[in-house]
């Protein structure tokens, strides 16, 4: 689960990171009135939307009076904001962050991620920030620091100090640094984060240690015990079909082809959609049922697929274990009583009483098409479209 | 010698009363498997699928002599288990469970470095369908039935596209030594390696089937292990062709997120390992059995 940036700042100046003083606002006049109660001369606008290079996409904008942070306001809110990130439907800005403007000196890179193969949690820094770590790691790999942390133990003041050090900080910042990187660690490791971001990470002319902008993405399997994290889950920021999706326990990803996917098990529901596309089609979507593929979970899924109208054919493919192919068929059919379906529908049953279960399908008189390999599936899929 | 299992392993269950356990065990009992009991904590004493009920792995452990366990306890529980199952003497201890936060499985991995190489328990998953050794034993939630006793090792992160595998065998008349589901987690009781190595050493192991996915770096380091240390054919698919960077795909390991973590990219790493690639789903089977005439040639 992603969070917004001025939610991540929150956070992180529980922790001890110092973060630029600013509001949050949901209208101009909110957003002029946040400005003057700030104070000062300058001010950063800044949209609230799940994504970075919010920068290059026009969705931070500097001004020099409150009017102008309340124009730079009524300009932001209520606009998709299309960024490099986001595909190109963009993401709507609800809320916009009124923030003091900060005097850079050094802008600094600072994230906090698993790492898979040692299983210990990575810090990766750079003198590069406000370039994108996929930028850094390109353009000057040199710069960057890598520090895993043993989390039996957590950080050390002198992982930290040495991380900070590397950044060539000054020596009477140092220990305000190692506090900054210790704070993030503590918030990634306490809170179930699996990303935290700090980019950039600022020294101010007034020698300031500012977290200028920062991302946090926690754990979903750990959401049942951070209720003060789950609490701040913004559904607008996510593709509607995946809200609808994940309410109801499946787990489901919109992607741009027109070939629906209802299959079970996450692996054969990517091999399907490798399947698909080497037949020649593209998925409109990954979607898995569960192992289980329970008549109320295929129910809600055809529900689902319904609702994408990209969609022109769907593929379902079960494999059932433990359950049985009779049972998945009798779901099948009475989803499809329940639910209108206008596009060609292609099945393949495998695994226990595969008979029995292309039977009742035969038997049911719904109009589908049989399959009866996975190639089998994605080939007649393909054509169903081009028919 | 099979690998993790064999028939005679005994086998409890933890979280044994509740629905699950109890339509699992039954299932497993079904297939041949030696389960002795289970434990539900606050249950001791009493008898379930006419099997003794212990409070703690330790009491199971000792009047039953169980060496292996399966964990049918709700995520928020399941690291309290596994850790008691390695503290009580548990050799092998399979968790289907999904849903376990990340950070939870690095305390159990933390938390088994106290045990000696000999002592210490293997962990396979969470968020997997378990082991099975078609014919003696199945530690696990697979459809039995579709597993041909035979000498082909399946490490596998999927259930279902695991069964597939098995079925693509089956009916080409191959058979499966051991399948073992690592799951689909982003950090597992045991890697793709750590189950290679296993089958490299097992005789009645002739070949190998590894189905991996996008997201981490265990495939190819498994990869790497197999060139430089096996004799066998090991044959590999990778899922994910299609899916798109930076999105969870089902799995939560599933997630490009670094280089040489696509489907393409693992394909072409494996490759330079001299692993054989089954170039799509549907033909696992047929890569398995022409891997296999190549050796008897």
């Amino acid at each position: 689960m992603n969070i917004h940036e001025y939610q991540a700042k929150k956070i992180l100046s529980g922790f001890g990171v110092s973060i630029p003083r600013g509001g949050i606002a949901y209208s101009p006049e909110n957003a002029e009135n946040k400005a003057r109660e700030l104070g000062g001369s300058k001010w950063v606008v800044k949209a609230q939307v799940h994504s970075g290079a919010r920068g290059k996409a026009g969705g931070i904008i500097v001004c020099n009076s409150p009017l102008e942070v309340a124009q730079a306001a009524d300009k932001l809110l209520g606009k998709k904001l299309v960024t490099n990130q986001t595909g190109p439907e963009g993401r709507i800005t609800n809320r916009v962050y009124i923030e003091e403007a900060t005097e850079i000196k050094k802008e600094l890179y600072l994230g906090l991620v698993f790492d898979r193969s040692s299983e210990s949690i990575m810090v990766v820094a750079s003198t590069e920030g406000g370039m994108s770590v996929e930028e850094i790691s390109k353009k000057k790999p040199e710069t960057i620091i890598r520090s895993k942390i043993e989390v039996a133990v957590g950080m050390q003041k002198f992982q930290a100090r040495e991380i900070a050090f590397g950044l060539k900080i000054e020596p009477n910042l140092i220990v305000r640094a190692a506090d900054t990187i210790i704070g993030c660690y503590r918030a990634f490791s306490e809170l179930d984060a699996t990303m935290v971001e700090v980019n950039p990470l600022v020294i101010s002319n007034q020698d300031q240690i500012l977290a200028l902008d920062c991302k946090m993405s926690f754990d979903n399997n750990a959401l049942f015990r951070r209720n003060q994290v789950s609490e701040l889950r913004d559904k607008t920021q996510e593709n509607p079909n995946e809200v609808y999706a994940s309410d109801r326990g499946l787990n489901y990803v919109s992607l741009d082809g027109n070939i629906g996917n209802i299959i079970n098990g996450a692996g054969l529901a990517m091999a399907s959609m490798d399947m698909i596309k080497l037949a020649g089609g593209e998925p409109a979507n990954f979607l898995d049922v569960g192992g289980g593929a329970t008549p109320e979970k295929i129910v809600k899924a055809f529900k689902l697929i319904s609702m994408d109208k990209k969609v022109k054919v769907i593929l379902v493919n079960i494999f059932a274990g433990i359950n049985r192919c009779d049972w998945v068929a009798e779901g099948i059919v009475q989803a499809l009583k329940k639910i209108e379906i206008n596009v060609p529908i292609v099945i393949r049953l495998a695994g226990t009483n595969v008979d029995k279960g292309n039977q009742i399908l035969k038997e049911s008189k719904i109009k589908y098409i049989q399959a009866n390999t996975l190639e089998d599936a994605a080939n007649k899929a393909v054509k169903a479209l081009v028919n | 010698m099979t690998v993790l299992i064999d028939k005679k392993t005994k086998i409890i269950i933890q979280g044994f009363t509740g629905k699950m356990g109890t339509f699992h065990a039954e299932e497993m009992v079904k297939y041949g498997s030696n389960v002795v009991g289970g434990v539900t904590p606050g249950k001791g004493g009493i008898k379930h699928l006419n099997l003794p009920v212990f409070n703690t792995v330790k009491e199971a452990v000792k009047n039953t002599g169980a060496s292996a366990s399966i964990l049918f306890v709700p995520p928020a529980f399941a690291a309290d288990s596994a850790m008691e199952a390695a503290d009580s003497g548990i050799k092998i201890c399979v968790a289907i469970v999904d849903g376990i936060p990340s950070h939870d499985m690095i305390k159990i991995k933390r938390y088994m470095r106290r045990y000696s190489r000999t002592e210490k328990m293997t962990l396979i998953g969470p968020n997997c369908a378990g082991v099975i050794s078609p014919g003696k034993s199945m530690l696990g939630i697979m459809p039995g039935h579709i597993y041909k006793e035979g000498k082909v090792g399946i490490i596998g992160r999927s259930g279902t596209l695991g069964y597939e595998a098995a079925q693509q065998l089956k009916n080409l008349n191959i058979g499966v030594s051991t399948s073992v589901g690592i799951g689909g987690d982003p950090i597992n009781g045991s890697s793709f390696k750590d189950i290679i190595e296993k089958f490299e050493q097992d005789e009645e192991t002739d070949a190998v089937l590894m189905i991996g996915e996008i997201g981490g770096p265990q495939e190819v380091a498994a990869g790497k292990f197999a060139k430089e240390n096996m004799k066998k054919p090991v044959i590999a698919y990778i899922a994910g062709l299609t899916a798109p960077k930076g999105r969870v795909m089902g799995h939560a390991g599933a997630i490009v997120s670094a280089y040489g973590e696509s489907a393409v990219e693992k394909v072409e790493l494996l490759k330079e390992c001299g692993v054989i690639i089954s170039k799509n789903p549907s033909v696992m089977g047929e890569t398995v059995k022409s891997a296999l005439n190549g050796k008897k040639n």
